[in-house]
């Protein structure tokens, strides 16, 4: 991603002059030339299509096979309500309408598929690879295959439940800088694998460790026994949610009250997305995007955790070189 | 709380003020939300520079009204609900107090001081909660304001807009904004803009005072002038002259690094300067504001930071084309930072006097920011506040008073914390909007005229927009429609020095200002403060 090159055209210094003078003409420039993959298109990953199309990228490549349905009309934006518009077309087809219509400079482009289906190579294309609405599996598959890339694709995963949102975020070997009073300093950063960061034994973190991180690893963990696609979980399940909750706890050497029954049952009870908080974690993670591509400002290292009914946005470092080992 | 909500969501009917960065965010969140009831107000117009973030609007829709464009743009995809726009000022008068009663909630997304605080009284007025948001840059904020159970958005003064003193401007600049305001306030204004105003362009030194008049007329431009050696005369005399006549107050550089003088014959070759004065195959049409300095000179990139040569080329062709191109505006200009003529005239004076006093130059990218004021904003800040507002919004709703929150969006984490939310504050007993409070006002009643209270305090420090000034029972001014002998009245008392009103103020004296579209009445006690 080399910021040098070509200058700006007229155009886009007229249409981005606000942003330009956030974060400088180079940072726009390495922007107008990252290839950015997104895959799962609910209404928090529509939100962050929508971000990075207005801030610029080269180009935004969507996945998404499925058929248009009640909930994805909810939640998603992008889709016009209208069945003779939507019918027979894939749900990435038509938010890939949408989305050439904010920022005729962005290309936007359909890929189909099954996540577990692409291959290093394919990844490879990629600056930037965004993974919703997966198991755990398939999560931990695409985030190997985007490290055995052979240039760095900075790789998240984004779910949102409830009034809960998570980001997860690895820039594998990262150097950026930052601006520290008047000057600017070169920093860098080591990120765990998905596989690595959720390995690390719970009873290794910190005691006010985000009860949202812990949450999400227990029903993640019931879909996948279950053989449940991503959340397809309702009331009836709690029961058996509480239970594996206890199993978990008691063979990570966990105090229960750090995953609190009340927590699960929100997160059970109510999967679809609640668009105040979608419109919060799409643009948390649309700015880490932007940061990432730009190599600008400190990036979050390596969850994020938004839960409405306190109104907290935290950042948890969950690493081996973190738990004092 | 998603499911939880959606009958109090349902039936609310909330007004927007604002369809602007944060307001497009708004409106979409709240559709998708579940709201069926939006009504809308801004009286903005569609610009190129909002569409990197204001997703509702499209190239085809610059011209438009901000607030008819983003409703129709979301019915697109909520086509059931109700949504009102209004393309007026919030502070027309139809948006009484009656007006904000029927709404259950108010959602600010503005960008500017004086309107905020003008809701703010008509949110307390009508006893209607206001959720207030602003963004910049990275940086965001969620505020709640109810009355009676959390400050108001008046109740701790908010930073008044930077000014700078006179002298750092006119003598002693020693940062690039100061001769932007040198080069926007005063070169600009004394060119192109109103003549009679007052204007400190030219330095005062002990020598020169007795012949300001003659110095004048040297920004006179006679018919007959040739424009070339006009604009090396300006540039000679404020650059050069006026800069030798500061030299010459040797108290003023004593700590001071001394500037220097810079004439057009040192930075322009005369083969340069006179190309520049013949240039008329320029490509600049009739359209006003397409008039360009930058292209009729072969430069491009608004992003490069000019040499002190280039500058002086820039300045004389900006002049130029002023004179040839918009003669008929002259006299009655303004900066405007979407005038590309003006911000490149201002850019280059301002590099020019930078270059003069040691202070590095700018990109006229950059110096345009700065002269216009622009607010930095992006996308992302923008959607994580208009998420923020809806979430509480539904708790005002709920009134779920305990878990009301202002939330601030950083952008270098505390403690963990991306967004920081924390407890509202109570009412400030001494805030004078809401808990009726009188206001101290230390001023000589002897000197001070009406006027100087109605149009500097009143309505600048106060807010007020049709104030109306009572001394006990006795009225001494009201604005707006008001009969014709009352007006003569009250002007002869604006005329007036306080202590020689019809019932004079004096020190101790309470005066009762009110504003009846704000519904705010406030006392101020007078105390006398000699000189």
């Amino acid at each position: 991603m080399d910021g040098d090159g070509e200058e700006l055209t007229a155009q886009e210094t007229a249409l981005y002059d606000r942003q330009i003078r956030v974060w400088g003409a180079d940072a726009q420039r390495r922007l107008s030339k990252a290839h950015v993959l997104v895959y799962g298109m609910k209404g928090t990953i529509a939100e962050f299509c929508k971000n990075i199309v207005l801030a610029g990228v080269g180009s935004l490549t969507l996945i998404d096979d499925r058929l248009v349905t009640e909930e994805a009309l909810s939640v998603n934006f992008l889709i016009p309500p209208d069945e003779n518009v939507y019918s027979g077309k894939t749900i990435a087809q038509l938010c890939c309408d949408s989305l050439k219509d904010f920022n005729p400079m962005v290309r936007v482009f359909v890929e189909k598929g099954d996540l577990s289906s692409f291959d290093v190579e394919f990844f490879g294309k990629f600056d930037v690879v965004v993974v919703s609405c997966s198991s755990r599996s398939a999560k931990k598959l695409a985030n190997e295959k985007c490290r055995k890339a052979s240039k760095r694709v900075a790789f998240y995963t984004v779910e949102c439940r409830d009034s809960c949102g998570e980001i997860f975020v690895d820039l594998q070997d990262y150097k950026y800088s930052k601006k520290k009073l008047e000057e600017t300093i070169e920093c860098h950063l080591k990120y765990p694998s998905f596989e690595d960061a959720l390995s690390v034994p719970w009873s290794a973190l910190h005691r006010r460790m985000s009860k949202l991180y812990f949450a999400m690893r227990v029903i993640e963990k019931f879909e996948e026994a279950e053989g449940r696609s991503a959340g397809d979980v309702s009331d009836a399940d709690l029961s058996s949610v509480l239970k594996l909750k206890k199993e978990l706890c008691t063979a990570q050497s966990l105090n229960e009250s750090h995953v609190p029954d009340t927590l699960l049952e929100r997160l059970v009870a109510d999967t679809t997305e609640f668009p105040p908080v979608s419109a919060v974690i799409g643009g948390i993670l649309g700015q880490e995007v932007i940061k990432a591509i730009s190599g600008k400002g400190d990036p979050i290292k390596n969850f994020f955790y938004f839960d409405a009914s306190d109104g907290k946005g935290v950042i948890e470092d969950i690493s081996d070189s973190n738990t004092g080992k | 709380m998603a499911s939880s909500s959606s009958s109090v969501i349902k039936d609310a009917k909330v007004l927007m003020v604002g369809a602007g960065g944060i307001g497009c965010e708004l409106l979409k969140t709240l559709a998708l939300s579940g709201f069926a009831d939006i009504h809308i107000i801004d009286m903005d117009t569609i610009e190129v520079s909002n569409l990197n973030r204001q997703f509702l609007f499209r190239q085809s829709h610059v011209g438009q009204s901000k607030a008819k464009v983003a409703r129709d743009a979301v019915l697109k995809f909520r086509p059931k609900i109700n949504i009102t726009s209004y393309h007026a000022n919030v502070k027309d008068p139809d948006f009484n107090v009656d007006f904000f009663k029927q709404f259950n909630v108010v959602l600010n997304g503005l960008d500017n001081l004086d309107a905020r605080r003008h809701v703010n009284r008509l949110c307390l007025a009508a006893d209607v909660p206001l959720v207030e948001s602003g963004t910049t840059g990275f940086l965001g904020q969620v505020t709640v304001h109810v009355k009676g159970r959390t400050e108001c958005y008046e109740c701790h003064p908010k930073p008044a807009p930077k000014t700078y003193p006179v002298c750092t401007i006119t003598s002693t600049p020693s940062k690039f904004v100061h001769c932007i305001v040198w080069a926007k306030d005063l070169l600009f204004t004394k060119l192109f803009g109103d003549k009679n105003q007052d204007n400190d362009l030219n330095v005062r030194s002990s020598d020169a005072a007795s012949s300001s008049k003659n110095v004048d007329d040297i920004f006179e431009h006679s018919k007959d002038e040739d424009i070339a050696q006009y604009g090396k005369k300006i540039f000679d005399h404020v650059f050069g002259y006026n800069i030798e006549l500061a030299l010459s107050n040797e108290e003023t550089w004593k700590n001071r690094n001394r500037p220097k003088p810079i004439y057009s014959k040192d930075v322009l070759s005369d083969e340069l300067s006179k190309q520049n004065g013949n240039l008329d195959n320029d490509n600049a049409c009739g359209d006003g504001l397409s008039v360009s300095a930058m292209s009729s000179l072969g430069m491009k990139n608004p992003q490069d930071v000019w040499s002190l040569r280039e500058n002086s080329r820039i300045l004389l062709e900006a002049l130029r084309l002023f004179f040839t191109k918009r003669e008929k505006e002259i006299g009655n200009l303004c900066f405007d930072k979407d005038d590309q003529l003006a911000v490149e005239f201002v850019t280059a004076a301002a590099n020019i006097r930078a270059a003069s006093f040691g202070i590095p130059l700018h990109s006229l990218f950059e110096a345009k920011g700065i002269a216009g004021n622009i607010v930095h904003a992006v996308a992302t800040t923008n959607a994580v506040i208009a998420g923020l507002i809806v979430i509480e919004a539904i708790k005002v709703l709920k009134n779920d008073i305990k878990s009301y929150r202002m939330t601030y969006c950083l952008e270098h984490p505390s403690r963990n914390l991306l967004l920081m939310p924390v407890e509202p504050f109570e009412p400030n007993k001494s805030c004078y909007v809401c808990s009726e409070s009188p206001v101290l006002l230390e001023i000589n009643t002897n000197h001070s005229k009406l006027k100087d209270v109605v149009e500097k305090i009143i309505k600048a420090k106060l807010g007020m927009s049709l104030p109306l000034v009572m001394n006990a029972s006795n009225l001494l001014y009201e604005a707006g429609d008001i009969e014709e002998d009352m007006v003569a009245i009250y002007n002869a008392n604006l005329e007036k020095v306080l202590a020689e009103l019809p019932s004079p103020v004096t020190n101790g004296t309470m005066l009762t200002v009110e504003d009846f579209q704000q519904e705010l009445k406030c006392n101020i006690n007078i105390k006398h403060r000699g000189i």
